[in-house]
């Protein structure tokens, strides 16, 4: 599969593609300045959910259409998009919306972290730094971090507003009483700005330290939800957790048996009958750009 | 203290045209319990609850004395910090103890929650605290790690007190806190709270229909009769020499044992 | 030594029973009484039985409401009057300066008998320790044995149980000391013991009045007499 692939050749002011009359990047004129709307809202008050008029999009919810129309919003001929779905570009999903955005959008697609401007993902950061102009875009299925702890919406936007999260420091203290540690790998709640809780979307523990202080800006669409948040770019992200018992990352023994990396997410993926395993970097382009 | 810790000014609540409390005033000084009794329909209940800020009175108004910000008007508070003195100066203990905890945490983390509601970050001392006040209220230590849903009505009705007073508030309010219970299960929590009461130098309002209760926990007494106190004074006073028709009539309906 | 300064000043009280059951009519009991006792006194009020002693005592004591005159006790060298007072007026007197041995023991469940004996002391703030030493030496003075002393006193006869109330109202040196017929359910020997006791109080400047039925106690504790006197006879007053 090439890495780069340049943006399509097609007249410019010719609104219609050569699949169908489509606006560019599909969503319509006011849709876009509605969703930039929250967007700009967002990015003004780090880590807080704005809601959206979410649109019907080309696929059903829980497959990205949050993130789906976070890009649509904001992508222009020329960016160049790079997806990723658990860190691999090449999953189903992640062909899926980059074809996508390619034929709707007309722009370049790469699988090069360093040479997107704008990344969609589900559930990982890259491991390459981001850097200052880069765009990350997460897939978000439940916006709400306190959702689990209190279903009612009306009572989190209260706690949200009146910064009442003594809710979530209890969660993380049972976990620990019936762990004997804070249990939770995956969407971890993170305090953004020193102001609003946040979900930082499914990604690993691993990668929260990624999100605190980045250079780039962060995006998060849920679509089902109909929400967007965003961490503008040297934003402080900070892991909840108790004195004694301070955040940690996952480590591993192994390395990645494909490039030797100690230091990415790895994987582990079973490769035989036999149940012999490998583990693998998660982040093929980083994997692939370090052989 | 010169200011009274809570005082309530013609404090008057309706639902529709049905008058629920109707000018109902008195002031509470600090380390006074104020038992507010009378029967089912005496408004007592709606009294609590607007004294508590949790409903808002048609008319009158409710003053309180806070620990360092001067008197406060209740109801004119923004609701955060109504809600922050809800969780740091006051407590309120619900007469179901499932309304005032949480079903689905642990002991440790149901009285651990005030503490980390403001800032408490260390998870062994956190612990140790609420492992403390299981002691006080005579819940076995090993239990601390069980949610309530387990536990006994006594039980988790010691575990809502433990909650409230873990904040070390100044004044608590009582909402029939051993109704529906065993009746030694009762005398047991009443004992609880006498101690805790005096030992903690709380003020407290206690609404309750039991004058027993009434006697055992408070110092003054209110009766209400459809809405308004017909008579208010020293508990032993209102006992045992009642001046109004209806305490007569109510102190002579206890019976005897 | 009595000293000159009263303790306790009544005057001009006046209290009615109102029974609303019985028709709302008004029965006077107390009628203009005054009285003063100085430290170092025991005044005992005496009158036939349902004259009013009783209604008296418990007036002074805020248990009952009187409608009218004045009750003043001497607290921090100035005169706090009590017929009209706020609640917690009266429970600060109650508190500090006057306190009340009634005829039977309100029994507490659970609560140990020296926990009921030492509470007033630790509500004052004595150490606790302290508190139960004092109380386990005035249940000893009034012979309850030692091992009740754990136990709650709701199973104790009536006279072990008066003996607990008994030590519980004299574990804290009230200036005031009101007696409700406290050697009533005792027999000679324990009565000896709670005599010693008041005495004992008198003799150390406390200004005291009490109900004693008993003449025997009444002499050897009293130092003066106050005759009560039902109210004249009047025509039932409807209010």
């Amino acid at each position: 599969m090439p890495d780069t692939i340049p943006r399509p050749d097609i007249n410019p002011t010719d609104s219609t593609s050569q699949d169908g009359a489509y606006n560019y990047a599909y969503l319509d004129e006011q849709t876009k300045r509605m969703i930039r709307r929250a967007i700009l809202k967002a990015v003004a008050v780090p880590g807080y959910q704005v809601p959206f008029g979410g649109r019907e999009m080309p696929l059903p919810y829980g497959w990205g259409t949050g993130g789906i129309q976070v890009t649509a919003a904001i992508i222009g001929r020329e960016d160049t998009l790079k997806v990723i779905d658990q860190g691999a570009d090449d999953t189903t999903n992640a062909v899926s919306i980059r074809r996508f955005f390619a034929t709707v959008a007309q722009v370049a697609t790469t699988t090069h972290t360093e040479e997107a401007t704008i990344i969609q993902t589900r559930h990982r950061v890259p491991e390459t730094p981001l850097t200052d102009g880069q765009i990350l875009v997460f897939q978000v299925p439940i916006p709400e971090p306190l959702r689990m702890l209190e279903p009612r919406e009306t009572e989190t936007r209260t706690l949200h507003a009146l910064s009442e999260y003594g809710v979530m420091q209890v969660s993380l203290y049972e976990s620990i009483a019936r762990h004997g540690r804070i249990a939770k790998t995956y969407n971890y709640p993170v305090m953004v700005n020193g102001r609003y809780i946040m979900s930082p979307s499914p990604i690993p523990k691993f990668d929260n330290p990624k999100l605190d202080r980045s250079a780039a800006l962060q995006l998060y669409g849920a679509g089902r939800e109909k929400r967007i948040y965003a961490v503008p770019p040297h934003t402080s992200v900070k892991s909840l957790d108790f004195d004694d018992h301070p955040f940690e990352i996952e480590t591993w023994t192994e390395c990645c048996a494909l490039c030797g990396s100690t230091e990415s997410f790895l994987d582990e993926m079973i490769v035989d009958d036999a149940g012999k395993r490998l583990f693998v970097c998660s982040d093929t382009d980083y994997c692939e750009s370090r052989r | 203290m010169s200011a009274p810790l809570l005082s309530a000014r013609d404090v008057t609540r309706r639902f529709g045209g049905r008058i629920a409390c109707r000018d109902v005033s008195f002031d509470l000084w600090p380390g006074e319990v104020l038992g507010i009794v009378g029967e089912s329909g005496s408004g007592k209940t709606t009294l609590l609850n607007c004294l508590a800020g949790r409903l808002l009175p048609d008319g009158g108004s409710v003053a309180y004395e806070t620990k360092s910000a001067g008197t406060v008007d209740v109801h004119r508070l923004s609701e955060a910090r109504r809600r922050l003195l809800a969780r740091t100066e006051w407590g309120f203990v619900n007469q179901d103890a499932r309304e005032g905890l949480r079903m689905g945490v642990s002991a440790g983390a149901n009285i651990g929650e005030r503490l980390m509601a403001v800032g408490a970050r260390h998870y062994g001392e956190i612990r140790g605290q609420a492992a403390d006040w299981m002691a006080r209220v005579e819940i076995d230590a090993d239990r601390l790690d069980d949610r309530p849903t387990s536990f006994s009505g006594g039980m988790r009705q010691r575990l809502q007190i433990a909650r409230n007073l873990v904040s070390n508030p100044r004044l608590v309010f009582m909402d029939e806190p051993t109704g529906g219970l065993d009746v030694s299960v009762q005398a047991r929590i009443l004992d609880l709270l006498r101690g805790l009461v005096e030992g903690l130098h709380l003020s407290a309002v206690l609404v309750t229909h039991d004058l027993g209760v009434a006697r055992l926990l408070t110092h003054r007494l209110m009766v209400m009769q459809g809405g308004t106190v017909v008579e208010q004074g020293l508990t032993d006073q209102v006992l045992d020499d009642p001046q109004h028709a209806y305490t007569q009539m109510l102190v002579a309906s206890i019976l005897p044992v | 030594m009595p000293s000159s300064q009263p303790a306790l000043r009544v005057s001009g009280l006046a209290k009615s029973f109102i029974v609303h059951a019985q028709g709302s009519l008004a029965l006077p009991v107390l009628r203009d009484v005054s009285l003063a006792v100085s430290p170092g006194e025991c005044l005992a009020l005496v009158g036939p039985s349902g004259a009013g002693k009783s209604t008296l005592l418990r007036s002074l004591y805020g248990n009952y409401r009187a409608d009218s005159g004045s009750i003043r006790v001497r607290q921090d060298e100035t005169w706090t009057e009590l017929v009209g007072a706020e609640p917690r007026t009266v429970l600060d007197v109650r508190h500090r300066t006057m306190g009340f041995v009634s005829q039977f023991l309100r029994v507490i469940p659970r609560v140990s008998a020296v926990d009921v004996v030492a509470e007033p002391l630790r509500r004052r703030g004595t150490d606790p320790a302290e508190a139960r030493r004092r109380a386990e030496f005035l249940l000893g003075m009034l012979g309850i044995p030692a091992r009740l002393w754990t136990l709650p006193p709701a199973t104790f006869s009536g006279g072990e149980q008066q003996r607990v109330n008994i030590a519980r109202s004299l574990s804290v040196d009230y200036p005031i000391l009101l007696l409700d017929e406290p050697t009533a359910s005792l027999d000679a020997a324990n009565r000896d013991g709670v005599v010693e006791l008041i005495c004992q109080r008198r003799d150390a400047g406390a200004a005291i009045v009490g109900i004693f039925h008993d003449t025997d106690v009444r002499d050897a504790v009293a130092t003066r007499v106050h005759e009560v006197v039902p109210p004249a006879p009047t025509a039932g007053v409807s209010p």
